[in-house]
């Protein structure tokens, strides 16, 4: 069975067989950082239309169907119209950070799919503190976010920026204390060894019910940090026509644009690896045959696909909720998810010990 | 309360009104001076009007007056008739008052403190026809542009670039 | 013009000494702003998120209809006034029509009359609709637009028959309405509310149980009861505070009184409250348009009228409620063809005037819960 695993190796192989080792290493980054372009080049296109044709869906129309076969082209088109648009940078704004905006969102976005494993061994860098790593980054975004609200000198943008900083702040603790109540239940912080330890079962059954609240508020507190309805204040366009990037236009809105679901398919690998398995097939106890059948389908497709499902769920809060007002959206991070995913960790910290988990 | 109860009381409070039963309601009027103190009393007193559902203003310009139904014109530069209606949402009657001001120099008490919805209304008819409302919080103008000339509602208006004569 | 109010603004802040200049932000919201559907600028200080005055300016779309109307005949002017509350341009053609038959004294057909009340409801059904979408939009919630639009698609369709346009519609005429009704009418307005009658649940579901909605609505723009009179508010407006403001109820016009509905009231006078009225208003529509759709009398759809028509001399008024609250159009006749002077009291007028007292010291958020719910027509407010 052809894996990516054995296509990685036999490049490796070929690589330092071919040249000598600091050449085969740059030669290795180089081809990284072609991948992980690649990789968000066509991320942004599925992921954008995706979200149309899910929007679409739900509000009983067609969505795109007119540029390519069933409007598979439309967010090339749409990109292409972005790239010759004139990048407007207004009068009286800060030029170095305002241009400096976008890229920090997107760097930020960039460095976090460093620790991801993607498939069974297809992983840019097993970091033996991978789950560290992934929340120190992620909130870096969020100085990009303000960044460029401030930068604007425009008030829609720095309300938006204010709003965003706020958010990401507190929503930070919730997701965080999630993710550390996995890491306590298997006892590592790398990516790989957290997946290993699923083999048997997901965390998310396994855990009992506080994986499954820890699950949940992961998935709000995610939501939450990537901007998304019902937690999209930070460009309520009700309210602040775009938010923080009201002013951007052009390649530079593009960039934003994609960070945004950069970032959401980014957070959704992390909740599929963390409760889900990530790249591990459904096993369900000792029922062989199940398993079995289970174990011929590639280890890429279970990573998609529960990335994906968890990517679809995010798409359906957004076009099915009204949007949080400001002090709702901090009172329901300090005064419910985080004193419950205190508790919680709580909880879990105690299956960890007595070992209750199965 | 009928007609007639709302004259007795109206009578007793303002001896000189005028009363003018043609329409389909009451209409009475009153002099600028007198206004003031009257809404007070029709707002708080026996007649409870307290909702406001109309306010606006007529123009008669001397050369109309003449011809036209215009009430009389004792200083002869034409009238502006302010007309106000009211409702009582307690008792369910309704009257209208009218006070008549002289076109030249239109002033009136304002009444946005009895009944707030009169803040706007008396905005748009001063903006439209000049009335100045004395004692109003914030009298500018409402849908125009702060610099524009004349008041395009009164029947003298001429705007020889955007009014299409038909 | 707004420049200059920008420096007004911060010199009173700073003449006031509440707070110091810098801690108050001025914003414009409009007249480009996805919020204010239409081209309302709101100018609002800003202390944070928080609300401390707004102040709305007018006249982007000042048309001076009233003067326009001034040099247009009785039959004429009619058609001008479907362009203020273009929402309910059938109820504001309605209210000038029994201005004039008022003035001319005109008894209409019995026809007329029911068919008049039946496309009443339609627009008020169709404009609810709209103001449910835009509403749920301003609040974040996209998916509801949709909704709306697919039933209010099907009233534009069957007006479209009848009348021959979708939004202007230009039905009523003095002493009746201009054509008959369309053979399909009758069938395509039953299937409609059968139709739509389980579309209102659908609607229940999607927002009013929503936990979000409710949050933002509730308690949010309160208006007393007291407020809502001293201000003008009328029509859901007016109601969600407690005020008895249905002119269809309180002065009957055509068969309205020969109809059972229930006038709707709430007494929390919050968004919450007025989204409740909208909604139940709906179902109360369509219980008019069941009794009357079975029931249309034959006979003619216009009294015979001279082809040019003259008021005497007098003063004519007359109210009905639109969509939006109450709708009063007052005509001055000098006994020529055109009128003398011409007022129309416009309800969303009033009801703006209110919004700078409801949102004192809310979020920002918040104003849009408030003028979601206000239901603004930015035409019927600069006409």
């Amino acid at each position: 069975m052809l894996s990516l695993e054995t296509i990685t190796n036999s490049i490796q192989q070929w690589l330092y067989s071919t040249f000598n080792p600091t050449m085969a290493l740059i030669l290795e980054c180089v081809i990284v950082m072609l991948l992980v372009i690649g990789l968000f080049a066509v991320l942004g296109l599925v992921l954008v239309l995706m979200e149309r044709k899910v929007a679409a869906r739900m509000q009983i129309r067609l969505g795109p169907n007119r540029v390519g076969p069933k409007g598979i082209l439309q967010t090339a088109a749409d990109t292409l119209k972005l790239m010759m648009k004139e990048g407007l940078t207004p009068n009286g704004a800060d030029k170095f950070l305002f241009n400096l905006a976008p890229f920090m969102v997107m760097i930020a976005a960039m460095l976090i799919l460093a620790p991801i494993a993607f498939a069974k061994g297809f992983q840019i860098w097993d970091i033996n503190i991978g789950v560290l790593y992934v929340s120190a980054v992620s909130s870096m975004s969020v100085i990009g976010i303000l960044m460029a609200g401030w930068a604007s000198n425009n008030k829609y943008s720095l309300l938006g920026a204010m709003r965003s900083g706020a958010q990401i702040v507190s929503y930070e603790l919730s997701a965080g204390l999630s993710i550390i109540s996995i890491v306590v239940l298997t006892g590592s912080l790398q990516i790989s060894a957290i997946i290993h330890s699923q083999q048997s079962g997901w965390w998310l059954f396994r855990g009992h019910i506080p994986a499954m609240i820890a699950f949940v508020i992961f998935i709000i507190a995610v939501t939450a940090e990537t901007n998304r309805a019902p937690f999209d204040l930070a460009e309520a366009e009700s309210e602040l026509t775009a938010g923080f990037h009201t002013e951007y236009s052009g390649m530079k809105f593009a960039l934003f644009f994609l960070a945004e679901y950069i970032n959401i398919f980014i957070v959704c690998a992390i909740g599929a690896t963390l409760f889900l398995g990530g790249w591990m097939p459904l096993h369900i106890g000792n029922w062989e045959g199940f398993n079995h059948i289970m174990d011929k389908i590639p280890s890429s497709l279970w990573f998609l696909g529960k990335t994906f499902l968890l990517i679809f769920l995010i798409m359906w809060f957004r076009w099915t909720f009204p949007r949080l007002r400001v002090d709702q959206l901090l009172s329901l991070e300090w005064k419910y998810l985080l004193p419950i995913s205190m508790f919680n960790l709580l909880l879990i910290t105690l299956i960890a010990i007595m070992g209750w988990h199965f | 309360m009928t007609r007639e109860a709302m004259k007795e009381h109206i009578t007793r409070f303002l001896p000189d009104a005028l009363f003018e039963e043609s329409g389909e309601w009451l209409n009475v009027y009153v002099s600028a001076s007198a206004w003031k103190g009257f809404a007070q009393w029709l707002r708080n007193e026996a007649l409870q009007m307290d909702y406001l559902f109309c306010l606006t203003c007529v123009d008669w310009p001397p050369t109309a007056a003449a011809k036209t139904q215009a009430p009389p014109d004792t200083s002869g530069g034409g009238l502006l008739t302010m007309v106000y209606h009211f409702t009582s949402t307690v008792f369910r009657h309704t009257l209208v008052v009218k006070i008549k001001l002289n076109r030249n120099n239109p002033e009136i008490e304002t009444v946005s403190d009895t009944w707030r919805t009169a803040e706007f209304h008396e905005r748009e008819v001063f903006d439209l026809f000049g009335v100045r409302f004395l004692h109003h919080p914030d009298l500018r103008r409402l849908v125009l542009t702060d610099d524009f000339e004349g008041y395009p509602l009164r029947k003298d208006f001429e705007d020889p670039v955007n009014m299409i004569k038909l | 013009m707004y420049r200059e109010t920008q420096i007004i603004e911060t010199d009173n802040i700073a003449a006031a000494g509440a707070d110091a200049a810098g801690a108050a932000l001025v914003i414009n919201v409009g007249p480009q702003h996805p919020a204010t559907h239409g081209v309302l600028h709101l100018v609002i200080t800003l202390e944070g998120e928080t609300i401390k005055k707004i102040e709305p300016h007018l006249g982007y779309i000042h048309r001076s209809i009233e003067k326009m109307c001034e040099s247009l005949s009785y039959r004429q002017f009619i058609y001008v006034t479907s362009r203020m509350d273009y929402l309910s341009a059938h109820i504001n053609n309605h209210a000038c029509a029994l201005c004039i038959e008022k003035g001319l004294q005109l008894e209409i057909p019995g026809r007329a009359q029911v068919i008049r009340v039946l496309m009443d409801e339609l627009t008020r059904i169709a404009s609810h609709e709209l103001w449910w979408g835009a509403m749920a939009m301003d609040l974040g919630a996209f998916t509801p637009f949709f909704y709306a639009f697919r039933e209010r698609e099907s009233i534009n369709d069957i007006m479209e028959e009848t009348c021959g346009a979708r939004l202007t519609m230009n039905y009523m005429v003095p002493g009746g309405v201009m054509y008959d009704l369309h053979p399909n009418f009758q069938k395509r307005v039953k299937s409609f509310i059968q139709l739509f009658n389980s579309k209102i649940d659908e609607y229940d579901d999607l927002v009013t149980g929503n936990i979000i909605f409710q949050n933002r609505t509730k308690g949010v723009g309160v208006l007393s009861r007291e407020d809502a009179i001293s201000f003008g508010c009328t029509g859901p407006v007016g109601r969600a505070s407690g005020v008895t403001c249905d002119i269809r109820k309180l002065y009957p016009y055509e068969v309205y009184d020969k109809v059972d509905f229930d006038e709707i009231i709430e007494t929390a006078g919050d968004s919450y409250a007025r989204y409740q009225v909208r909604l139940k208003e709906l179902r109360q529509s369509v219980r008019i348009i069941e009794q009357l759709i079975d029931n249309i009398p034959e006979g003619d759809f216009q009294a015979k009228t001279k082809a040019v028509l003259k008021l005497p001399k007098g003063e004519f008024y007359s109210r009905v409620e639109t969509a939006r609250g109450e709708m009063g159009v007052y005509i001055v006749s000098e006994g020529g063809t055109t009128p003398y002077r011409i007022k129309f009291r416009s309800p969303g007028f009033s009801n703006l005037s209110a919004l700078d007292h409801m949102s004192r010291g809310s979020k920002i958020g918040d104003l849009m819960a408030i003028m979601g719910t206000l239901d603004l027509v930015i035409p019927d407010i600069d006409r």
